[in-house]
């Protein structure tokens, strides 16, 4: 009985925690669920980026005149507990939209909350193709690159390259598998001499670099594509790096080239990969410069690419809003599908057929110089330009 | 063939650092019984400790002497944690100090992301180890060469202590049998104290040693620990030899495996658990533990039905709970479903291990088969909800009834490390076949039909399913059937000798557990409309642990109040801060010191005392405590 009456305490407080929030019923809420405790390296640049972008929206008069509030809540790398989250952000905080998430399977839990309930939500971060297309729905939108737009962006450049003989690494969960899958794809249209000699599965976080890399050298590839990041990616480029395997061999890799992964390196960056990234250092654009200005004034430190995708969720969120002129998701879904809105990378549109936005990701080399890795010879490529066509996404996506 | 041989060498390579960490978590173990989930905490702290020192001291000296250095600061901690928090709790129940390793571990991953930043740290590459060394055409980093001398070195340094030093003597002689060595004069605390040290010294050193191959970051600890504690089992626990055997067989296995099937690191090792357990169940070096000779639980109060006043107030519990709709919103009611179907998973495995005595590991298998099974019922069959919720949980009982088989054969720890390896089984291929389950995707859109889709519907569902099934756990405690589980529970011999088919009765209590476990899945995939690995994981196991040792392993219905607790306040957390693991891990230690017989246990002695106390207290206090349902 006394459990009963904690719980029904608990209970009461979860309530009068509502309330408390619902005092403010003239704001704009925003509510926003992100891995915060799993994965700090992303996430705390990532909560940065949209704390400046929510300074800047109300500092610009807000939404039709209303202040826009973003509550965020920890789903700590779980898809359940996200949903719990979600669903105390629009049960009990009554947020007008859902916004956030890293991990594919999360997005997609919320996202498939948002159809049963719903609810306007733009994914900012993960990156599975299922997201927008063979699981995709109504109410969800996409910001970042997905896969295989990522994918795309990277043949072209590798199918450029002599080499004929392809070796993969990749974690062994459904990002890495799909990107390899995409990436092999892609190859294998623009380049059917390719031969794909071996690939490595390691768990995601527990890569046994020393194996790995002996048995991808065993292979003999010409080249390799590298899907690992974090933790793996340090492993298994000290590993390679000690055991000569990039010698001589090209390396094209995901993501790489994001400062929260190419950062640790150090002065072991592997030189001349092919990667994605975010070469905050050498973009000069007037769009660009103004948001690294009003960044490191704002925290003093530089923007990793989660600063980036933090930003420019929460202000693509408040152009969506202030189009809207409602929260009703069906005005929301209205006024997103098509909408076109600024960000550092220049303009960016959230497209009517799949509701993926056209924002897209910086390839070049990577580079030592002064004992930290860069990105040199990069250019932008717009996401527009490396998604199949309209004829094909209505395939891979469900009716509506 | 140099390949070969430098494929071997590499793989033993990676065995030197698994047994470092290995043989520190078999010894403690050994000697104080203590499961210390922890050993991974003091693996990366160590690891954070010498990537500072590093960075500060530099030259060869400073280098070696800040590895060195800083195992020696994590053991100092080590002894701390020993002193403060476990010295309180060696006479709890069996398993409870995992609960406190547990919250400490917490509490370490969030404090690690505190103090050093949440970016990963790359330290220094050891100085005179930088390069690698040309094999026949193939290179073999001179680091590796340098683990490979350094695993049997400490091998034989601990050999050496055990066999040759009068503490040695004394820690093989607990291992073998505590309560003689105390018997015989042997001051305990101080021997479990520095067996604590020792092994908490090997575990931080094994993460220092990771600093020139490894990225420092806040989730090293959960990275090694299950696999550290499947090396010990395999080898045998409290047998060094067995760790160092084990740790090189794993990681052979695994250098090799990987050249055939590049997918098997996954679950190469639960594989050799599983198979190393039914073919020898007390690990390659292990000696059949003695039989217990302490009744286990149940020394201070005995258990007994309900008195009428309790079942009253317990049935006017549940009414108040079944008002909640009348007031409470949408999210309220939908936390209340989820503790619900917590209480169940909770007291499925509480029936488990209180009245079988039998700790899974794993018990989450169960939970996310019956969860999987609705989803290929609704999914797939696309049949009326009703129907999927009398199925599905029938997958948790079919996985029940297999694994249940081959894990009853066993007991104590080994029995809880087989059943994590049939769940780490069972998971990696919810994991892996993506064209069935849809990989870590998951399966979307399983959501109730419309009689139950209001989240107050489905809360009385849920509640009320939870009422059902913790009465009829409940009644079995107190049927013929539960007389006979709780005597295979406390003397298995002597259950034996007047009839009892003890592995029988076991495996039934098995089934029964699954059962009701994956009738809590089937509801959680309703609740969340959707089904992910992440149902049949570790951390979810580890949760129901947790929830049944907090309420008090001791109890009848203890696991109601832990998980009402535990999930109330974890969900309450997660959503006002950052920190969430932080103040939890905190709460759990205070909990463990307050409460070393779980919230429900203590209560229940509370009540005890004071019924015997002369001037009689209100009886009013102690019924809301017996009553749990």
């Amino acid at each position: 009985m006394r459990a009963r009456n904690t719980f029904v305490g608990a209970a009461f407080a979860l309530l009068a925690g509502g309330m408390a929030h619902s005092a403010l019923a003239q704001d704009i809420k925003i509510g926003e669920i992100n891995s915060y405790s799993l994965l700090p390296a992303f996430t705390e640049p990532y909560r940065k980026g949209w704390q400046l972008a929510v300074e800047e929206v109300n500092a610009a008069g807000g939404i039709n005149g209303k202040k826009l509030v973003v509550i965020s809540k920890d789903d700590g790398g779980k898809p359940a507990d996200a949903q719990t989250a979600a669903n105390e952000l629009v049960s009990s905080e009554g947020v007008a939209m859902l916004a956030g998430t890293f991990l594919s399977n999360i997005g997609l839990a919320v996202s498939d909350f948002a159809n049963q309930k719903k609810v306007f939500f733009l994914a900012a971060e993960p990156l599975t193709d299922a997201i927008t297309w063979s699981k995709g729905n109504k109410y969800t939108f996409r910001l970042r690159p997905s896969n295989y737009m990522q994918a795309a962006m990277l043949v072209e450049a590798a199918s450029k390259l002599p080499a004929k003989r392809w070796a993969t690494i990749a974690p062994n969960y459904e990002y890495g598998q799909s990107a390899v899958a995409v990436f092999k794809k892609l190859m294998s249209e623009k380049r059917p001499d390719i031969q794909w000699v071996d690939e490595q599965w390691p768990p995601q976080g527990k890569i046994d670099a020393g194996p790995v890399v002996q048995a991808v050298a065993a292979a003999n590839p010409e080249a390799i594509l590298n899907v690992t990041f974090g933790a793996d990616l340090v492993k298994l480029v000290r590993e390679g790096n000690t055991r000569g395997l990039f010698k001589g061999r090209e390396v094209v890799s995901f993501l790489t080239g994001e400062p929260e992964y190419l950062d640790p390196l150090k002065d072991e960056t592997p030189e001349g990969w092919i990667v994605t990234g975010y070469p905050w250092y050498s973009i000069k654009t007037p769009e660009h410069d103004a948001f690294l200005k009003a960044y490191q004034a704002k925290y003093n430190d530089y923007p990793r690419l989660g600063s980036i995708v933090g930003y420019q969720t929460i202000k693509s969120a408040a152009a969506i809003l202030a189009k809207a002129g409602s929260s009703d998701p069906e005005k929301l879904i209205a006024a997103a599908e098509g909408l076109s809105v600024p960000s550092p990378f220049g303009e960016i549109t959230f497209r009517k057929i799949d509701h993926q936005s056209t924002l897209g990701a910086f390839v070049g080399k990577t580079a030592l110089k002064d004992g930290k890795g860069v990105m040199v010879d990069s250019s932008y490529k717009k996401g527009a330009d490396y998604l199949p066509g309209d004829a094909e996404v209505e395939k891979l996506r469900p009716k509506d | 063939m140099a390949f070969y041989v430098v494929q071997f060498l590499t793989g033993l390579a990676s065995a030197a650092s698994l047994f470092l960490v290995a043989s520190g978590l078999s010894i403690i173990f050994g000697v104080t019984r203590i499961v210390n989930f922890a050993h991974g905490a003091f693996y990366m702290i160590g690891a954070y400790i010498a990537f500072t020192l590093t960075e500060r001291l530099s030259g060869a000296f400073g280098f070696w002497g800040s590895i060195v250095l800083a195992a020696l600061a994590v053991a100092m901690i080590g002894i701390i944690v020993e002193m403060v928090l476990l010295r309180r709790i060696y006479h709890a129940p069996e398993l409870f100090q995992l609960l406190a390793t547990f919250g400490l571990t917490l509490m370490v991953e969030d404090l690690v992301v505190l103090v050093w930043g949440p970016d990963d740290l790359v330290g220094r590459r050891a100085p005179g180890f930088k390069g690698a060394i040309d094999f026949f055409g193939q290179n073999i980093p001179s680091y590796d060469l340098f683990l490979i001398v350094l695993g049997p070195v400490v091998l034989g340094i601990l050999w050496l202590l055990f066999q040759r030093t009068r503490w040695g003597v004394l820690v093989r002689a607990a291992t073998q049998d505590r309560d003689m060595v105390a018997a015989l004069g042997v001051n305990q605390k101080w021997l479990f104290t520095s067996v604590f040290a020792v092994g908490v010294f090997l575990a931080a050193l094994g993460g220092a040693l990771q600093i020139p191959r490894d990225a420092v970051h806040h989730a090293m600890d959960l990275r090694i620990i299950v696999e550290v504690f499947v090396v010990v089992v395999i080898g045998g626990l409290g047998s060094i030899i067995g760790a160092f055997v084990a740790a090189v067989l794993v990681s052979e296995l695994n250098a090799f495996g990987i050249l055939i099937f590049p997918k098997i690191s996954i679950i190469l090792v639960f594989l050799v658990m599983a198979v190393v357990l039914i073919v020898r169940p007390w690990g390659l070096f292990g000696k059949p533990e003695a039989p217990a000779r302490k009744t286990p639980g149940l020394t201070v109060n005995p258990w007994r039905p309900l008195t009428s006043n309790e079942r009253l107030a317990a049935l006017a519990a549940l009414v108040i709970a079944a008002t909640l709709p009348l007031f409470a919103g949408n999210y309220a009611l939908t936390v209340g479903s989820e503790i619900a179907i917590f209480v169940i998973f909770a007291v499925s495995l509480h029936f488990l291990m209180s009245v079988g005595g039998l700790a899974s590991f794993g018990h989450a298998a169960y939970f996310g088969l019956g969860a999987y099974g609705i989803a290929f019922l609704a999914k797939m069959a696309g049949l009326p909800m009703v129907v999927c919720l009398l199925l599905g949980p029938l997958l948790g009982c079919m996985g029940a009834a297999v694994f249940g088989f081959f894990a009853v054969q066993l007991s104590g720890v080994y029995f809880a490390m087989l059943t994590l390896a049939f769940a780490q089984i069972v998971w990696s291929i919810a994991f892996q076949w993506v064209s069935v389950t849809g990989g870590d995707n998951g399966i979307l859109g399983v959501w109730p039909e419309k009689w139950a889709a209001s989240p107050s519907h489905f809360y009385w569902l849920a509640l009320g399913v939870a009422a059902l099934v913790t009465i009829a756990l409940r009644a079995m405690v107190f049927s013929p059937f539960g007389y006979a589980l709780r005597a295979t529970r406390d003397s298995l011999l002597r259950s034996e000798a007047i009839g009892i088919d003890a592995k029988r009765i076991q495996w039934t209590a098995f089934v029964i557990a699954g059962t009701t476990a994956g009738i809590g899945g089937a509801l959680f995939a309703y609740l969340k409309g959707s089904v992910f690995p992440d149902n049949l994981g570790i951390s979810l196991s580890v949760d129901a642990l947790v929830m049944v040792l907090l309420g008090g392993v001791e109890t009848v219905s203890g696991a109601v109040i832990g998980a009402i607790v535990y999930k109330a306040l974890n969900i309450w957390l997660v959503s006002q801060t950052d920190l969430s693991k932080l103040v939890l891990g905190g709460f759990i230690m205070l909990i463990v010191v307050v409460f070393p017989k779980g919230i429900v246990g203590m209560l229940e002695t509370l009540a005890q005392r004071r019924k015997k106390a002369p001037p009689p207290a209100s009886p009013l206090l102690a019924k809301p405590i017996e009553s749990a349902e």
